[in-house]
């Protein structure tokens, strides 16, 4: 029994300690499952056998990796006409899930994109990376390299016919270009703005041609999907959603960090046993479940299991899985007002309420936060946070995530925001 | 078709267009930014959000945008859902936190879609207390104000200076609530159609800067339709007027022809109009050489004592139609001479032979955006027809629609469209002596002296004649593309004054009907009235005609100045005499010589007739009345006539139409109607807007009583703002577009029969010459001598869109613009002669040294000579020897009127 078979995406750096080089990755059966599936399966069978597994993407929406590898299936066939592109732009505040897996684990992303490409037919990839990854972009250039050599990339691997040849491109640094349409036109060398949907990417993606865009930890648990089957995938799970999840946690709590445990760990079990609680002193009063962009969780929602529909069901978006906590010392109103300047500066500029509406909230609430509020001031939160949220007003889905922090926190903690508008002062200051 | 309803009511609507143009087309109100009708959607603005219901027990619905909404047949939506508006007062509310609050003294006030749509929308007040942004703005060079507070970031300008016009210097720089639309320094905006951006731009950031100079709100100018002269496509224009003075022009649509867009030649180069050069005297040359003016009557007496003994009369391509027949009805069929260069008249009429063959189809710019292969053989269009080369632009992404057809991408969805096609084109082959500005659109370019474009011609055509065309050279690729594409265009023209050219490129539209292939084919005349012109039969060649002067013989010189049509030598010699009488509207090299001057009206100070490269006829009409003794050229020539007691004289324009329909071509009676056409049965078209407040004003240090308005007899139009403007009148009768809440010119949706479609009342002009029957008929191309390698130079004339055509180069903007005289010169050459760009070259035969341009597609042996800068004077020149001049300092293009003017 190793720590891979229950921890797929990082059991193998648990058990090495730190940095799983190539020889290690080796030694623990890596690239076994990529030289099965080309050799031993056609491209249909993995796309089945993920599809089964129900893995689900990791970026955040947890659409099923399977069908959307199926979109590009009955593409044209032309060698090297599609694209798989790896999206490693971590931007999402509080989420470093993605930069674990490729400093520590970059052979398992290189091994999945090889099985992912194979199921597509792509024999060009792209891994697009934060630009601030440096350790990162180290690492998996490295790794990549010693790929190369080995053969596990480059032409005829495992002496098959197919030929996958994998590049990394620095990010420039935009938020927006972890979206997916957005992402393809930085990468084709154009402003950072997402696409209009559709064409989707599996249609017309990269150059106009079918590209597939997946999340980094999504692409690393393909290996062991296709050696372990679906059936022991599905098994991983708690809930009705398969496999591990990273989890993460930061805020005031004893032992911050990330953990890979079984897609529908409690949340409660992750703040108290594997982040050892909080602090001393401080109260935890609300999470942003899955980063910056998801809608807060309350007291009631502590023993949810950590799964996409519980979460969703509870009004928020299990995002990215890595969690933001907000203890009793920390003024929703300034947290709110944070998160607003954040995403009011990561707008790519493109359609108007993002662009427009986004710096009118933030500037509403540093009024608010600093004593400036105004009677009306939160009713003319609500009215923006209604026109800029609502999925369809705006062009892509930006500002519907800047907007699902705000409303959850004018929801849950309107006394804090009519306080500040009140006395004319945020009580958590001190002085 | 499909039915859809919106707010309860049924329309008919196409399925698959958008929703905001069913809507607009429909014209209905609703307000939008970033969609334009020749652009179509990204969704950028969010300012067409409706309400879309899912079926009919949907009550509450969803927002949605209009612009990215495809019809379907039975759809529900609503415009008037509270929801829908209090959205769309939003997103005015979101645009206007940043928007300068400076109407008042904002160049598009009056005419700004951004205050059309605000007050649409209903938002009046600003809840938002925090600061505006500010920006610097940029030099943008003579043409375009830049004011980059006002930006609503709809993303207009780029998308159509880039993207629609192929321009490469203006860009959207930054992000987020900081986007910033320029150049990446000041500089001017290098693309030939920069104009546009004033009129695509919705708000007041991109403004006319020649019109800044001397500026009017939009309501008080007083305009009427009317064609531009710059060049002959004909394209249709609004010029406005006020204080006597042209103040602007503008784009007047037309479904065929220019759309919504015109060069900056056309919009920048009628300034010529208010020059101070301007003849406004009838004038008689003393003994001292000086005119004296004054005395109309004295000058019509001297001219009539100079022509009495028989004249010839040399019109002018310039000139409209009229003008030209009363000039001809003067002088008699076997006198007249059309004064254009016999080598470029046989051009014009081997063309027009061409058109007039069965199958051959003349295309409309409309109808060139839809070929899917186009040759353009020796005619550099960018520069000689610049708006043609706009619509070969959009031509090249026929492919692209099919792509996004066969993806299920709808072809309104601009950037799905784009992105999808990526740098997939349909086939556009160049082949022309130097690079042009369309090649970095083409599939191939080839260069070559005329000779060797001629060849290059021959060659296809035989390609397409063989049965076994291939495709293994450029010929035969262009040959088969040829053959196999569903809409194939070769386009050619006059510039290079070859008639093997047009010969080759009419053989290769014959041998495309062989092959049961569609053919058109598309002449580019030189001139605004080429066509017209040289469609009425004269007697005399220009050499003749000046060879006659010489000789002696009286003439009448009509809108020309001759040195910039032939040799100057020739034309020194004829006007050596003086025995000349010159009706024009600018003083010129020619007029100088003249015994008697009458100052000619422009087109924009009278009504008349142009026929373009399709031969449409189009008829422009006077917008405002000329200062002093400013008349139309017929009217002189009609006292002229009455004075020698010989030829026809004429009392108004429609007894000088009337006479002409008669002897020439009946259509022009139908082109537009006639001066007693009436909106109901009472109302002329006003030429001024129902705001314009000037006619108490204007005058009040004269006098404060209000000056009658000049009753107009030529036309249905008014010199006032009594009557009406109703949209769905004659298409030739539109004086400006307003609608009530529309105040831009977006509002000329309302005069379309559906958006970007016909106009309500149908597109303006008609074509002269449709296909007479006569079977195709190969020519027999005389294959020229190829270029000689003696150690001289071919010439080879180059046409450039600032700096060849006579009257814009009078407009002060375009001035600006003219380059220094250069030499263009092929790489080889260029190494040979140890020379590089910048330095200087003697050209055999010109005075002053000009400045080398190394090009990169021309042929050694030959050298580009602009045409119609003074320092490089109109020769008959064919050989030249070259030599390096060291001393050369390189001219910058400085003018000292322009930096007069700021």
């Amino acid at each position: 029994m190793s720590l891979q078979d229950t921890k797929p995406l990082i059991g193998r750096v648990q058990e090495v300690g730190g940095l799983v080089t190539l020889s290690d990755y080796e030694a623990g059966g890596g690239y076994t499952a990529a030289q099965k599936g080309l050799k031993q399966m056609t491209p249909s069978e993995i796309i089945d056998l993920v599809r089964e597994a129900n893995l689900r993407g990791r970026g955040g929406a947890g659409f099923p990796t399977g069908v959307k590898w199926g979109f590009a299936k009955g593409e044209p066939q032309t060698p090297g006409y599609k694209y798989l592109v790896c999206n490693g732009d971590e931007m999402e505040p509080g989420t470093f899930k993605d930069r674990y897996l490729i400093e520590f684990n970059p052979h398992s992303l290189i091994e999945g994109m090889i099985l992912g490409a194979y199921a597509i037919g792509a024999e060009k990839a792209y891994v697009f990376l934060r630009g601030e990854y440096h350790e990162p972009n180290r690492q998996l250039a490295r790794a990549i390299a010693e790929a190369r050599e080995k053969n596990y990339l480059g032409r005829s691997i495992f002496g098959s016919d197919f030929n996958l040849d994998l590049r990394i491109h620095l990010s420039g640094g935009r938020y927006i270009c972890g979206e997916e349409t957005a992402l393809l036109n930085a990468l084709e060398g154009k402003r950072g703005q997402p696409r209009y949907k559709p064409p989707f990417p599996p249609a017309s993606g990269a150059w106009g041609r079918p590209t597939i865009v997946n999340n980094v930890e999504t692409l690393c648990n393909v290996p062991a999907i296709i050696q372990n089957g679906a059936q022991w995938y599905q098994d991983l799970g708690l809930t009705e959603d398969a496999g591990t999840k990273i989890y993460g946690i930061s805020g005031r709590v004893n032992k911050p960090g990330l953990w890979e445990l079984p897609m529908g760990t409690p949340i409660r079990e992750l703040v108290d046993d594997h982040a050892g609680g909080m602090r001393d002193g401080y109260k935890l009063r609300g999470i942003l479940p899955g980063g910056a962009s998801t809608d807060y969780l309350v007291e009631e929602h502590f023993d949810l299991p950590m799964d996409y529909k519980t979460i969703q069901d509870a009004g928020s978006r299990m995002g990215t899985g890595t969690m933001i906590l907000m203890d009793d010392s920390i003024c929703p109103v300034d947290m709110a007002r944070n998160l607003q300047h954040f995403f009011a500066q990561e707008s790519c500029g493109f359609c108007t309420p993002c662009r427009e509406g986004l710096p009118w909230v933030e500037e509403l609430l540093a009024d608010i936060e600093n004593g400036n509020g105004k009677d009306g001031d939160l009713e003319l939160l609500d009215q923006n946070a209604l026109y800029i949220g609502a999925p369809g007003n705006t062009f892509c889905l930006h500002a519907t995530g800047a907007i699902e922090p705000l409303q959850s926190a004018l929801k849950y903690f309107r006394d804090d925001f009519e306080h500040h508008i009140k006395h004319k002062s945020c009580p958590y200051r001190k002085s | 078709m499909a039915t859809i309803h919106i707010d309860g009511k049924t329309y008919e609507a196409k399925a698959g267009e958008n929703l905001l143009e069913a809507i607009l087309s429909q014209h209905l109100d609703l307000p939008y930014f970033c969609w334009h009708p020749s652009m179509g959607s990204i969704g950028a603005c969010r300012q067409c959000a409706i309400i879309t219901y899912s079926d009919e027990n949907d009550t509450r619905g969803r927002i949605g945008m209009a612009c990215m909404t495809s019809v379907t047949d039975g759809m529900r939506v609503s415009v008037e859902a509270p929801l829908a508006k209090d959205f769309r007062s939003t997103v005015i509310e979101w645009l206007m936190e940043n928007h300068p609050h400076d109407c008042p003294v904002c160049e598009e006030g009056g005419e700004c879609h951004l205050q059309d749509m605000t007050v649409m929308t209903g938002h009046s007040m600003r809840r938002y207390t925090g600061t505006k942004r500010t920006w610097e703005n940029q030099n943008l060079g003579p043409f375009i104000g830049h004011e980059m507070n006002r930006c609503i970031t709809c993303y207009r300008c780029v998308r159509f200076y880039d993207e629609y016009a192929g321009g490469t210097d203006l860009a959207a720089f930054g992000s987020r609530g900081r986007m910033y639309f320029g150049r990446f320094e000041d500089g001017t905006l290098e693309s030939e159609f920069a104009g546009n951006l004033v009129e695509v731009c919705p708000t007041g950031v991109f403004t006319d800067k020649p019109f800044a100079q001397s500026y009017t709100r939009k309501w008080d100018l007083q305009s009427a339709p009317s064609i531009c002269v710059g060049c002959a496509v004909g394209c249709n224009v609004f010029p406005a007027e006020r204080y006597g003075d042209l103040k602007r022009i503008t784009n007047r649509y037309h479904g065929e022809l220019n759309g919504y867009f015109l060069c900056d030649r056309g919009r920048f180069g009628s300034h010529f109009v208010n020059h101070e050069k301007r003849i406004k005297h009838a004038g008689v040359r003393t003994r001292s050489g000086d005119y004296e003016f004054g005395d109309v009557s004295n000058a019509i007496k001297v001219a009539g004592a100079t022509l009495r003994d028989g004249a010839i009369g040399i019109g002018s391509p310039r000139a409209s139609f009229e003008n030209n027949f009363a000039l001809r009805e003067l002088v008699g069929a076997e006198n007249f001479c059309t004064g254009i260069i016999e080598a470029e008249l046989e051009v014009i009429k081997t063309a027009l032979d061409v058109i007039s063959r069965q199958g051959i189809v003349v295309p409309s710019l409309k109808q060139v955006e839809d070929a899917d292969a186009i040759l353009i053989l020796g005619e550099d269009i960018a520069n000689t027809a610049a708006r043609t080369a706009l619509s070969v632009r959009q031509a090249v992404r026929t492919k692209s629609f099919e792509m996004a057809t066969d993806a299920h991408i709808p072809t309104w969805q601009d950037a799905g469209v784009r992105g999808h096609a990526k740098s997939e084109k349909s086939a556009l082959f160049i082949a022309t002596p130097a690079t042009t500005r369309l090649d970095d659109i083409a599939t191939q370019v080839t260069s070559g002296s005329v000779s060797e474009l001629v060849a290059f011609g021959s060659s296809i055509c035989t390609k397409i004649r063989s049965s076994t065309a291939s495709s293994d050279d450029f010929a035969g690729r262009v040959a088969s593309t040829l053959r196999t594409a569903k809409a194939p265009l070769i386009i050619t023209g006059s510039s290079l004054q070859s008639i093997e050219l047009v010969q080759v490129a009419a053989n290769i539209c014959f041998a495309l009907q062989e092959h049961d292939q569609p053919s058109s084919f598309l002449f580019v005349p030189a001139e605004v009235n080429s066509v017209g012109v040289s469609l009425l039969e004269g007697g005399l060649s220009l050499s003749t005609a000046l060879q006659r002067m010489e000789e002696g013989k009286a003439a009448v010189v009509l809108e020309n100045d001759l040195y910039f049509r032939a040799p100057a030598e020739s034309v020194d010699s004829a006007l050596g005499p003086g025995n000349f009488v010159v009706l024009d509207t600018l003083e010129n090299r020619t007029a100088e010589h003249a015994s008697v001057v009458f100052p000619a009206a422009t087109y924009a100070e009278q009504t008349g007739t142009f026929v373009n490269y399709e031969t449409r006829a189009q008829r422009f009409y006077q917008v405002f009345n000329p200062q002093d003794e400013i008349a139309p050229a017929w009217l002189w020539l009609s006292q002229l006539a009455e004075t020698l007691g010989t030829g026809a004289t004429w009392e108004s324009y429609a007894s000088v139409l009337d006479q002409c329909a008669e002897h020439t071509y009946s259509q022009l009676r139908e082109i537009a109607p006639s001066s007693d056409y009436r909106i109901g049965t009472t109302s002329r078209i006003p030429r001024q807007s129902h705001r314009y407040s000037g006619r108490t004003a204007m005058n009040a240090q004269v006098n404060i009583h209000e000056p009658k308005a000049k009753v107009d007899t030529d036309t249905p139009f008014s010199y006032s703002m009594e009557g009406q403007n109703p949209g769905d009148q004659n298409g030739a009768t539109i004086p400006y577009v307003w609608s009530p809440g529309w105040n831009s010119n977006q509002s000329v949706f309302k005069f379309q029969q559906e958006v970007a479609g016909k106009l309500a009342g149908g597109d303006p002009g008609l074509r002269l010459i449709e296909s007479n029957g006569a079977q195709l008929q190969y020519f027999d191309v005389e294959t020229p001598e190829l270029s000689r390698r003696d150690g001289s130079f071919e010439v080879i004339p180059l046409h450039l869109v600032f700096g060849s055509d006579e009257m814009s180069n009078q407009s002060w903007p375009i001035r600006a613009r003219v380059p220094a005289p250069f030499v263009l010169l092929s790489q080889q050459d260029a190494t040979n002669l140890g020379v590089k760009s910048g330095m200087g070259l003697k050209v055999e035969g010109i005075t002053e040294s000009l400045e080398v341009q190394v090009d990169s597609r021309l042929p050694s042996g030959v050298i580009g000579l602009p045409q119609g800068l003074a320092e490089i004077p109109q020769r008959e020149i064919d050989r030249v020897h070259l030599s390096v001049d060291q001393e050369f300092v390189v001219r910058t293009n400085v003018n000292p009127e322009v930096i007069a003017k700021g």
